[in-house]
């Protein structure tokens, strides 16, 4: 039997993911930045794919869907979505991406049952580690591979990029290690997630997913955290497109 | 607009030109918002029609009551009884609260993380833009939250004619004592600024015309339980904006004859949303005009909203003045009795807006509960875990929102709401 080949696309704010899948195979995944013009950028990650449908998450999907006509869902449900088809039996999703995080509940079934959403500012997000990561010098990759060898962590306190940008100034200037200034950021921002996390839900499995759950220092933390093994699909930061293009497909409820 | 009211609005002493940017916007506002919908009932015309005079037409009829010696009192809050103010025949009218105006000036009085109606009602004096201020002869103040217990104390050096009126935290017999001498207080101070004496025909009289309006509302509310709905949310909190304002019989025939009509369309099946659209009741504070940007966003995003509790909703309009006795003092204590099952969030304890919310919930069959708080106003935030706990153990799903009147964070309100939706959507 022939699938119809859907597509999903997730315009964020720091990058756009493309997947496409024909029944439940991933045959295309692409990922490109969104810079400042979301729309030429989602016709360029979309040249030379060939799909039946579409549909579009992220924060850019409404222009998306002006653009292309084509139907959109929320980063929380395709994010729920897309999770589910990884681990089914996945209860709680932790997604950080570029410029927010969330805490999603799931019920039995699959279907968000309850969610939160940081607010309005960049603090506990992808943007955050990015920024500090800059401020100490590293590269976004190896950030959290250099905090997972501090010896002495130390306490970050300020949870607001302004202040916690210059209170990684004040102790690199005090002569303190890196390592240690970075693990104590990873905290920070764990503290954050978790606090919201256990607001929302306290069932298991748990999943994290978005782009920060490439960082091998936030798992372990997470883990730490929360007392439990995290699950972290193989390419979290697709999971959004992963689940718009299975909705598009209309394999998972309606879209 | 006439050169007539361009006179009326200059000799109130508004200032023209930000008046016209400020009506430009509103403008602007209720087409994007309103005029956009589809297949609203007719009856809404008379609505259209009142927000598009609100700063002429029916300023200057006010002015004309005046002129032939009637008085303009302003409120801020439904706890200022509108039965005394009819019955010496004067009018009452809420004063908006609803839009960031002259923010900068405003910050030169008010603290940044006051809330935003107070700021607004500060804006609008300060900006000179509100002709119902400025037409006021008294403008009643009210002791409820600390905002803006503690705002009047700089208004009242604003405004040459505060009063200021105490109100009770609990809901104990000392409590509804304290209720009762404010309004007996109130009613006095009506007195002197009209020079008419309140005697028990004209009480009954003001009960029977404020009464009347709120059976209106009523009739209107319970239409709102039609699946398809026959009128939008936004519709309708557009109605009990208006209510605060308008000429009360007028308003009374007016939501009469719409609701004529939306029983008519009920008996069709006709409506505004499709069948089985997703129902929101929303929760908390008040949603003074222009404020209509969370129910834009939950209208636009496929849901529809079903009832309002908040005090321009059913906190506000709910019980009526049971009209019995026939002496002031009785017809005093229930005027009291009335106003004292307000369950404004100012109250401590408050199981009373709990229960209220849970029963509308299930009333108009809503799929789900957004709770609405003003950034900083603590009452409502205060209440809206405790709500949302209640709501949750009775499996309503809840959303709490925290927004003020900007635009700014109108992206993750969005994703927020359409989540929600979606959720309450699927089941
Ligand atoms: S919420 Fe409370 S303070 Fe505000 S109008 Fe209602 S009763 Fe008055
Ligand atoms: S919204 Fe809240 S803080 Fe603002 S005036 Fe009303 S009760 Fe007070």
């Amino acid at each position: 039997m022939d699938y119809p080949r859907c597509a999903g696309i997730d315009i964020g704010s720091r990058s756009i993911e493309l997947v496409v899948v024909e029944g439940s195979r991933v045959t295309e995944s692409r990922q490109a930045d969104t810079g400042y013009d979301p729309i030429s950028q989602a016709k360029t990650i979309l040249e030379g794919v060939s799909y039946d449908r579409i549909m579009a998450t992220g924060y850019g999907r409404a222009l998306f869907e002006i653009a292309f006509e084509a139907p959109t869902v929320t980063e929380i449900k395709a994010y729920a979505v897309g999770v589910r088809s990884v681990f089914p039996d996945a209860k709680t999703i932790l997604d950080i991406g570029g410029q927010d995080s969330k805490a999603i509940a799931l019920t039995e079934d699959g279907r968000v049952g309850k969610f939160e959403m940081n607010d309005r500012c960049a603090a506990g997000t992808g943007k955050f580690l990015e920024i500090m990561a800059r401020s100490l010098g590293y590269g976004l990759s190896e950030f959290g591979r250099e905090a997972l060898k501090a010896a002495k962590p130390l306490q970050i306190n300020s949870m607001c990029t302004v202040f916690a940008e210059s209170e990684v100034t004040s102790l690199v200037a005090k002569g303190e290690n890196r390592r240690d200034i970075a693990m104590g950021l990873h905290r920070s921002v764990v503290r954050r997630a978790v606090s919201m996390l256990k607001r929302v839900s306290a069932a298991r499995p748990l999943v994290f997913a978005g782009g920060v759950a490439l960082n091998p220092c936030m798992i372990k933390l997470l883990e730490e955290a929360m007392d439990s093994p995290v699950n972290v699909p193989e390419q979290p930061q697709m999971m959004g497109a992963l689940g718009a293009a299975l909705l598009a497909c209309g394999a998972f409820g309606r879209p | 607009m006439s050169e007539e009211y361009r006179s009326m609005w200059k000799d109130l002493g508004l200032d023209l030109e930000a008046h016209d940017a400020l009506l430009a916007a509103l403008g602007q506002g209720y087409k994007d918002v309103f005029m956009t919908q589809e297949n609203r009932p007719k009856g809404m015309e008379y609505f259209d029609f009142v927000v598009s005079q609100v700063h002429g037409l029916r300023v200057k009829e006010l002015l004309d009551e005046k002129a032939a010696g009637r008085k303009v009192i302003g409120s801020f809050c439904v706890f200022v009884p509108e039965e005394i103010v009819r019955a010496a025949d004067a009018t009452l009218v809420g004063l908006c609260t609803g839009a960031d105006f002259a923010t900068e000036e405003v910050e030169k009085y008010l603290p940044r993380n006051t809330c935003a109606l107070i700021k607004s009602a500060f804006g609008f004096k300060l900006g000179k833009v509100c002709p119902y201020i400025e037409s006021a002869d008294m403008i009643v103040g009210e002791n409820t939250c600390d905002g803006k217990k503690k705002s009047y104390e700089t208004l009242g050096k604003l405004v040459p004619n505060l009063y200021v009126m105490d109100l009770p935290q609990v809901k104990t017999a000392g409590g509804r004592e304290l209720l009762r001498t404010e309004y007996l207080r109130f009613k006095t101070a009506v007195e002197d600024l009209t020079g008419v004496k309140i005697d028990a025909a004209r009480l009954k009289k003001g009960i029977e015309i404020v009464n009347n309006k709120r059976k209106a509302i009523h009739r209107l509310a319970k239409l709102r339980k039609a699946d398809p709905a026959a009128i939008s949310g936004l519709d309708a909190l557009l109605i009990n904006q208006v209510f605060f304002y308008d000429d009360p019989v007028r308003f009374t025939n007016s939501v009469n004859r719409i609701c004529d009509e939306l029983e008519a369309r009920i008996a069709k099946s006709e409506g505004v949303f499709p069948k089985g659209a997703p129902r929101v009741l929303l929760s908390g504070c008040p949603m003074a005009v222009p404020n209509w940007k969370l129910p834009w966003i939950i209208e636009t995003s496929g849901a529809v909203i079903v009832g309002e509790e908040s005090c321009v909703g059913e906190r506000g309009t709910r019980n009526l003045t049971e009209p019995k006795g026939e002496t002031v003092d009785d017809l005093m204590d229930a005027i009291v009795e009335r106003h004292f099952k307000v369950d404004c969030a100012i109250f401590t304890p408050n199981p009373d807006r709990i229960a209220h919310v849970k029963e509308m919930a299930g009333d108009y069959k809503a799929d789900g509960v957004i709770h609405y708080s003003l950034q900083f106003c603590q009452p409502y935030i205060m209440e809206s875990i405790p709500v949302e706990k209640e709501l949750e153990s009775a499996r309503i799903p809840t959303l709490r929102i925290e927004t003020d009147y900007g635009s700014e964070d109108a992206g993750q309100l969005k994703t927020r709401i359409q989540a929600f939706i979606e959720m309450i959507g699927s089941k």
